[in-house]
């Protein structure tokens, strides 16, 4: 089942402006939603829930059209954009009373198990919190009300390995009976590279990929060469990196000819962001 | 009776490949039998700390092999296979495994005879 779908979502700015932001996603699965600081993730977030208000596009979430259902649907989603930094100095036990009342599903045996697995203390202020730990609590939140739709802003942002680790496992129990999704953006790569199924990288408020992570890696090469052999393929490369020995480029595996002899291995994410990111200074209007 | 299986994250085999070939061959050696339930996919990636989606197409390949068979609303289960079948499937397995190794062998400019008294030689 489709559980969230946006269309040709269009937000503009002075300086930026999301342009027919379009990607779905099924029940059941972790999508990653990639992209360089100031690409437009925080800004299609907020569009989708409303927090801004968006030009033109639609959105769809359990089915049901986001505009004409907000209330009903924010009964059911869950979504944190970043740390807890309102009411610094007010212990958070009192904050969660006020957060509860919104949820007509609010589990206080859900929210006082993933505080103590997070090790959060009630009586605490957020001003007396780290970054982490206030990102903790957003969480929390956001998880107690048996959401069936999260939507996550750089939930992993300020965590350290383990606690980033043991997030991402979290992630993967609240998938597995297969009745939740969860969209969360990130700039660390290697977060997705073990959990998420489906990747939406966005790049100047564009879509330029959205699919499943395999089907998206594979449909790139990193290709290494010499100079000479650069000569042969940098018509076809989407950007290169020139070294003292020769050079290094993403090409598209389409691309790729039978009789190139550079060598093409497999990228990761990072490589893929990176390459398009130098494509993107390169020139203003994405031939994509 | 339960399942063994240990993901390469460095491998160069996808990760499907490594589970259906690591659960074949269980069931191919007679480690799980008939009837026996495998765990549901999102419980697999859990655990094995990867993505469905690899899980799901590994379980969708044993059952267009024949290996295990998919009851809706209660999960995937080791098919019925006769011993003769079982052995067959073996050699399958095997075959597809060979037919690549022997392109290798032939790159390396080997003969028959030079790769038959190599193997004879290591088998154990």
């Amino acid at each position: 089942m489709e559980i969230l779908s946006v269309q040709n979502l269009c937000k503009s700015y002075a300086s930026f402006s999301l342009k027919d932001v379009t990607f779905s996603l099924e029940s059941g699965y972790i999508m990653g939603f990639i992209g360089a600081n100031g690409a437009g993730k925080t800004t299609t977030l907020k569009s989708m829930l409303g927090l801004v208000h968006k030009d033109s596009g639609s959105v769809r979430m359990l089915g049901k059209d986001f505009d004409q259902n907000e209330l009903e649907l924010k009964q059911l989603i869950g979504f944190t954009l970043g740390g807890v930094d309102y009411y610094a100095k007010t212990p958070i036990k009192r904050i969660t009373e006020v957060a509860r009342r919104f949820y007509d599903n609010w589990d206080a045996s859900v929210y006082r198990s993933y505080m103590h697995r997070f090790k959060l203390d009630e009586n605490k202020r957020p001003a007396e919190l780290s970054h982490g730990m206030r990102i903790k609590y957003s969480l929390v939140l956001a998880l107690s009300h048996h959401a069936k739709l999260l939507l996550l802003d750089e939930p992993t942002s300020g965590l350290d390995p383990i606690a980033r680790d043991d997030l991402l496992e979290l992630f993967q129990e609240l998938i597995e009976s297969g009745e939740r999704s969860i969209l969360f953006s990130t700039h660390i790569t290697s977060d997705l590279e073990k959990c998420a199924d489906f990747i939406t990288y966005i790049v100047n408020g564009r879509v330029v990929e959205s699919r499943s992570k395999d089907e998206l890696l594979d449909a790139y090469r990193l290709v290494k060469g010499t100079n000479e052999q650069l000569g042969v393929i940098a018509s076809r490369l989407i950007a290169s990196k020139a070294h003292s020995f020769g050079f290094t480029g993403l090409i598209k595996t389409a691309d790729l000819r039978q009789e190139d002899t550079v060598m093409a291995e497999i990228p990761n994410l990072e490589d893929i962001m990176i390459y398009h990111a130098k494509k993107e200074t390169d020139y203003e209007e994405p031939a994509i | 009776m339960s399942i063994n299986i240990a993901i390469s994250g460095t491998s160069d085999k996808p990760i499907y490949q490594q589970l259906f070939d690591q659960v074949s061959a269980q069931i191919v050696k007679g480690q799980l039998t008939e009837g026996f339930c495998l765990p549901p996919i999102r419980t697999v990636a859990k655990e094995l700390r990867i993505s469905v989606i690899p899980v799901k197409k590994a379980w969708e390949e044993l059952e267009r092999a024949g290996f295990i068979v998919t009851m809706v609303g209660k999960g995937c289960f080791v098919a019925p296979i006769k011993a003769h079948e079982l052995s067959g499937k073996r050699d399958e397995l095997a075959l597809e495994k060979l037919k690549k190794d022997i392109e290798y062998y032939k790159a390396l400019g080997m003969s028959v005879d030079e790769l038959v008294e190599m193997i004879v030689r290591y088998y154990d």
